[in-house]
């Protein structure tokens, strides 16, 4: 009852937020907050560090802004090719990825997503360093025209909602249990007779299929497609957002991604733009030493110590 | 004949690199009874344990059980077959609740445990099956706690309820008392006891006490082969198990400390 009352709120919030705050700042978080999200499915519910991400989100959105670009089809059906895309891509580098454990899934992640940077560099059709710039936003099932903040706003809310409850639900079903006792102890669910590597293969396709669903509405919202997107620095900001938030917890990721990209778009403005990554070196120090759960994670410790 | 023996083994041998570890054991587990194999260390207790779940392949010979030749099968299909392991170290999922680790078990079978659209609802319809599982091993009443807040042998008795989960026909238990105080003991030994009903047990045990009050049929190897077979009272009169378990020289002093023992563990008991 309370965690429903806790949703209706959120949502009520989020409905009303682009009246008071600048529609495209939350975009940007909502499109971050899916990324961390998906990026949570595998960390905090399979226990697998995959330090890759950025290539699924940067796949989804190449593919999406080149098929916006070049093709003009409508937002939706360019949305769904990304997406695509990226759960073909994680689907192979799922692949290989899930014969290994620990630092070395960490590593071979790495080093494919690498494979992917350079490609999206190379490629004749992504642009190089520019990337794919002034990427149109389109007309919603051909009929609704997004170049409006506010209408993107609420399309972009739809899908980040939807993503949402995909991990809501892929965390709370028969699947997701199995991934639990996979984190939890690996070998016994071996000896239960479950083939784990088949699982954890399927959360990775899931989770990639969702940061590309993150990587093409980021390029609809922002019209740009670059390279920064595939960096191994978006890998690594996904990390601290899901770090700082809470791993394994459902708001964990949304709460880190909120106040990760609050702090980048208000203080590189500042005065202060010159000490931002010195100041989020601070911060991922600090909650690693001294808030190990996050800031959702130490916030449920704290209610259940004071309230139960 | 074999209808009486779930598990036989013919003349297994297993060779590392020139050292016999199995020399040619025919072991005969017959069907319903509790069947310890012991022996001091390095006699190849754990060997012959692995080479039966095919943890290790046997170098020659042949591994029946229910008469059907299993030697060339794989663990994981051995296990589908009805012959589940324990492991020396508790195994069980420390952060889930002591239902769920259970249900995890049952769901196997359910074939929907790649269903990621679907609620975790629909395994609520295993619950009432898993906590009869609990019930048998007394956990019932922590059904909802989290597992890692429980003692040591409520642990291992947990593990014992998610391996009755896949019902299996025949539990291989690798030393299930290992490393806990007397009083678990006595529970986890009462619990093998009581799950024993229609069930076939093979079990390695270091302690003596837990084979003298469970097993009905005890195998004691000694450098890989079979010394003696017999139940405890048979087994503990021959002269040759009290060598080589003792030596010969402390004979008396060590016999001292074993009633010594063995009256301190009845007290613990009753």
């Amino acid at each position: 009852m309370k965690i429903n009352k806790l949703y209706v709120f959120l949502l009520a919030l989020a409905l009303v937020a682009p009246t008071v705050v600048y529609p495209v700042f939350l975009m940007k978080v909502l499109c971050f907050a899916l990324f961390a999200c998906a990026f949570n499915l595998l960390l905090g519910f399979v226990g697998l560090l995959s330090f890759g991400h950025a290539a699924f989100l940067g796949t989804g959105g190449y593919v999406t802004g080149y098929l916006m670009l070049q093709t003009g089809i409508s937002p939706e059906l360019g949305i769904l090719a990304g997406t695509a895309c990226a759960a073909v891509l994680g689907g192979i580098y799922g692949k290989l990825a899930v014969k290994r454990e620990g630092i070395y899934f960490a590593m071979v992640t790495l080093a494919l997503a690498q494979l992917a940077f350079f490609f999206y560099l190379q490629a004749p059709w992504t642009g190089g360093e520019d990337g794919l710039q002034g990427v149109p936003r389109g007309k919603l099932l051909g009929m609704i025209d997004l170049s409006d903040n506010m209408t993107m706003y609420y399309f972009v809310l739809a899908i980040f909602l939807f993503g949402f409850w995909m991990v809501h639900r892929t965390v709370h079903s028969p699947f997701g249990q199995i991934l639990k006792a996979i984190r939890e102890n690996e070998p016994r669910a071996v000896s239960l007779g479950y083939n784990v590597n088949d699982y954890k293969w399927a959360a990775f396709v899931i989770s990639a299929a969702l940061a590309g669903l993150a990587g093409s509405t980021k390029t609809l919202v922002f019209q740009l497609a670059s390279l920064t997107d595939v960096h191994w620095h978006m890998s690594g900001e996904v990390v601290l957002m899901t770090l700082l938030g809470g791993m394994g917890t459902i708001f964990g990721p949304l709460v880190g991604a909120g106040v990760v990209v609050t702090i980048q778009n208000y203080m590189s403005g500042g005065e202060l733009g010159n000490y931002i990554h010195i100041i989020m070196g601070v911060i991922f120090i600090v909650c690693v030493l001294a808030f190990r759960s996050g800031i959702v994670g130490e916030f449920q410790k704290l209610v259940k110590k004071n309230f139960n | 004949m074999s209808a009486d023996y779930v598990l036989e083994t013919r003349n297994l041998v297993k060779e590392f690199k020139g050292f016999t570890a199995v020399d040619d054991v025919n072991l005969k587990v017959k069907r319903g009874t509790i069947h310890a194999l012991i022996g001091p260390n390095g006699a190849g207790k754990t060997t012959v344990f692995n080479l039966l779940t095919k943890f290790l392949t046997p170098t020659t010979g042949t591994i029946l059980y229910n008469g059907e030749d299993i030697t060339s099968m794989k663990s994981a299909a051995i296990a589908r077959k009805g012959i589940v392991r324990s492991f020396q170290i508790s195994a069980v999922f420390p952060h889930l609740t002591v239902l769920e680790n259970v249900r995890i078990a049952l769901q196997r079978n359910e074939g929907n445990s790649f269903h990621f659209w679907k609620s975790e609802k629909v395994l609520d319809k295993l619950n009432d099956r898993a906590l009869e599982l609990l019930d048998e091993v007394g956990l019932r009443s922590f059904a909802n706690a989290i597992t890692v807040d429980l003692p040591y042998g409520s642990k291992r008795a947990l593990e014992i309820a998610t391996t009755l989960a896949l019902d299996p026909e025949m539990l291989l238990l690798d030393e299930p008392t290992q490393g806990m105080g007397h009083e678990d003991v006595g529970v986890v030994a009462d619990l093998i006891k009581k799950v024993s009903a229609n069930r076939t047990i093979l079990m390695v045990e270091h302690n003596l006490h837990v084979v003298a009050k469970l097993a009905d049929q005890i195998t004691v190897l000694q450098r890989g082969a079979i010394l003696t077979e017999g139940d405890y009272e048979t087994v503990s009169q021959d002269p040759r198990v009290r060598e080589a378990y003792m030596g010969v020289e402390a004979d008396d002093e060590v016999a001292q400390a074993h009633a010594a023992a063995n009256a301190a563990e009845k007290e613990t008991v009753e």
